[in-house]
């Protein structure tokens, strides 16, 4: 399993838009791929619903967790995204 | 006859039988079912149908809205094909449960989820699920879209309109929107704006059956809708819209077109906004530039000041929209009538002369200097100027100028690129006015607010409906004002505007032209009205 932690630095939070784009990215992977909040629950990252019920402004520390065959390039991918659109 | 008002969102006319429209949301009722395959596969099939109906919606709104309004109908569709939210709904068919009570229920989930939440923009999604649920369960139960079973056009009548039902309703088959709820700033007048659909929103009308079919008027130019109007009435409407029709089409052959005299004297026509998305109202009008960016969007209706980076993205959304031209933002004007909690201003017996605007930037300069930064770091993608509201003196102008150079020097110490900023007052108090021939040697440019310096020069309140008959909006001594502002301005070769309401007033432009007045700035809805006047003189 990878995990890894990463901070929101956009000004609107997980947002429709990006949540959108995140769920469809992480839709083409085979891992399980969930995201927390601190002290919060695993949710699914396939679910743009889920991504945006977090709450997650800038500033919030969301964990990332990659488990299955491709984890290594599904959490590559994932990272890669939010240092791009969040 | 029955007269109701309300807030009007478009300055136009529309006349034609009222449609009573209610949308086809009723709450489903829940229905033990036997085959639960065949109700998973009726799911899914209203599912994709709703996805269909989605794309097309964007699609459609894509070319008569444009990208930013369309964008809303992508996100529904993404919405709908969630998984959290589809596997709820399947899970409770696979109790046994009918589609149709299933999609109720599970929208209701996400959407009690959404509105719970503590950011503004997140609790509004939630009417975005109750829409996408909706849509499927209208599907389901076979309730026809919004279509409107009437040959002539309507004035359709509803308690509210979610986006999707206003941007799918054939636009030939209405003449106007009038809404018992909504306000002027909401999706639906924004929509019915971009249309061109003269509508109203927050009117105080009953929705009741009896109206269904009868002949109404809608006149947005006095906030008014009439039920039932007698002859007279009927016929002065029917030629007003028929004018109103008419100059519309005229005014866009304007776009494109310079604004310059008959005898070649040029004028800026430029926009007044007051958030990101108004924008796109602008480059559609053909706006030359924004004359004044008011910031206070950025500061009221939260529950703290905004941060650097917020600001800075809004102003750089603005800037990279407007592609080089000018943007003139004006520094935050809170104070009097705009208030918000977290800046603990303590009330006042006269809040239009008091603690406010460039007084509290200056009194707590962190404010100020966090908005100074963010302005000229956006300031690298675009033609940004900065305007400071309510001077009274040369002294604020050295210590702003004093501010702004700190400001330069740390952002230049931390190697951020900046663009040129051109730094300019408005001109609202009497006293700037009248000492303009030493004010314009400090600044680059003026810009007349024309509602506080009337209000202020006549000692009148502008929110006092009383005064209305001795308000004098064309009073000598304000136009006398604007004139000497004008000739100490050119005298210091800084260029003059105005962008207070007089600037729209189109039976003012030919006094302002010939004063020299260089730049007018108004609602992008006035621009091509002014333009017009202007080439006419």
């Amino acid at each position: 399993m990878k995990t890894f932690t990463y901070t929101i630095n956009d000004a609107l939070g997980i947002h429709a838009r990006p949540a959108g784009q995140l769920a469809k990215l992480v839709a083409g992977f085979g891992s399980k791929i969930t995201m927390a909040k601190e002290g919060g629950a695993d949710v699914s990252a396939k679910s743009i619903m889920s991504l945006m019920g977090l709450g997650a402004t800038k500033g919030t520390n969301i964990t990332v967790k990659v488990e299955g065959p491709d984890e290594e390039a599904a959490a590559k991918a994932v990272e890669d995204f939010l240092k791009a659109n969040l | 006859m029955i007269k109701c008002t309300g807030k009007s969102v478009l300055k136009g006319i529309a006349v034609g039988r009222i449609y009573v429209y209610r949308s086809g949301k009723f709450a489903p009722v829940k229905k033990q079912i036997e085959d639960v395959d065949k109700e998973q596969e009726r799911l899914m099939q209203a599912v994709a149908q709703a996805g269909e109906q989605l794309e097309s919606l964007y699609k459609n709104a894509l070319e008569t809205v444009g990208e930013e309004q369309a964008m809303i109908f992508d996100v529904h569709k993404m919405m709908l094909e969630d998984e959290g939210y589809l596997d709820e709904i399947k899970a409770l068919i696979a109790q046994g449960c009918n589609a149709e009570f299933a999609v109720q229920e599970a929208g209701d989930k996400y959407s009690a989820m959404f509105a719970a939440m503590d950011d503004e923009y997140m609790r509004a999604r939630s009417a975005d699920v109750l829409d996408i649920s909706g849509r499927v369960i209208d599907i389901l139960s076979g309730v026809g879209q919004t279509s409107i079973d009437s040959r002539e056009p309507v004035i359709l009548l509803a308690e509210d309109l979610t986006p999707s039902e206003t941007i799918q309703m054939d636009k030939s088959k209405i003449y106007a929107f009038v809404t018992v709820h909504g306000s002027a700033s909401s999706h639906t007048a924004i929509l019915a704006r971009s249309m061109n659909l003269p509508s109203m929103v927050n009117t105080d009308v009953e929705l009741l059956d009896k109206y269904h079919g009868k002949m109404a008027v809608v006149d947005g130019y006095n906030g008014e809708f009439i039920i039932d109007p007698d002859e007279d009435i009927l016929n002065d409407m029917l030629a007003n819209r028929e004018k109103w029709l008419k100059e519309t089409e005229e005014l866009k052959k304007l776009i494109g077109q310079e604004n310059v005299t008959r005898d070649g004297r040029r004028v800026n026509v430029y926009c007044n906004i007051g958030n990101v998305e108004d924008v796109d109202r602008v480059l559609k009008a053909d706006g030359g530039g924004i004359g004044l960016f008011r910031s206070e969007f950025l500061y009221l209706g939260k529950d703290d000041y905004p941060t650097e980076e917020e600001q800075f993205e809004s102003y750089k959304a603005v800037l990279q929209k407007m592609n080089g031209k000018k943007v003139i933002i004006r520094t935050l004007d809170i104070g009097a009538d705009k208030k918000a909690d977290y800046f603990k201003l303590d009330p006042e017996e006269n809040p239009a002369m008091g603690y406010r605007a460039i007084r509290i930037c200056l009194d707590r300069p962190e404010v100020f200097k966090t908005q100074l930064r963010a302005i000229y770091r956006a300031s690298a993608f675009g033609t940004a100027s900065i305007m400071f509201p309510m001077i009274i003196s040369v002294e604020e102008i050295r210590k702003i100028k004093e501010i702004v150079e700190e400001v330069k020097k740390e952002l230049t110490s931390e190697n951020i690129a900046m663009g040129e900023v051109e730094l300019g007052i408005m001109i609202e108090t009497p006293a700037a006015a009248v000492i303009s021939d030493e004010l314009a040697k400090e600044v680059e440019f003026f810009s007349i607010g024309t509602n506080d310096l009337t209000q202020y020069t006549l000692a009148i309140d502008r929110q006092n409906q009383k005064l209305e008959k001795v308000c004098d909006l064309h009073h000598k001594a304000v136009l006398k004002l604007i004139q000497m502002t004008v000739e100490n301005g050119h005298r210091e070769n800084i260029w003059v505007g105005i962008c207070g309401e007089l600037a729209s007033d189109t039976s003012l432009t030919k006094t302002f032209v010939d004063m020299g007045v260089d730049e007018l700035s108004v609602s992008p809805t006035y621009v091509l009205g002014l333009r017009k006047a202007i080439r006419e003189i």
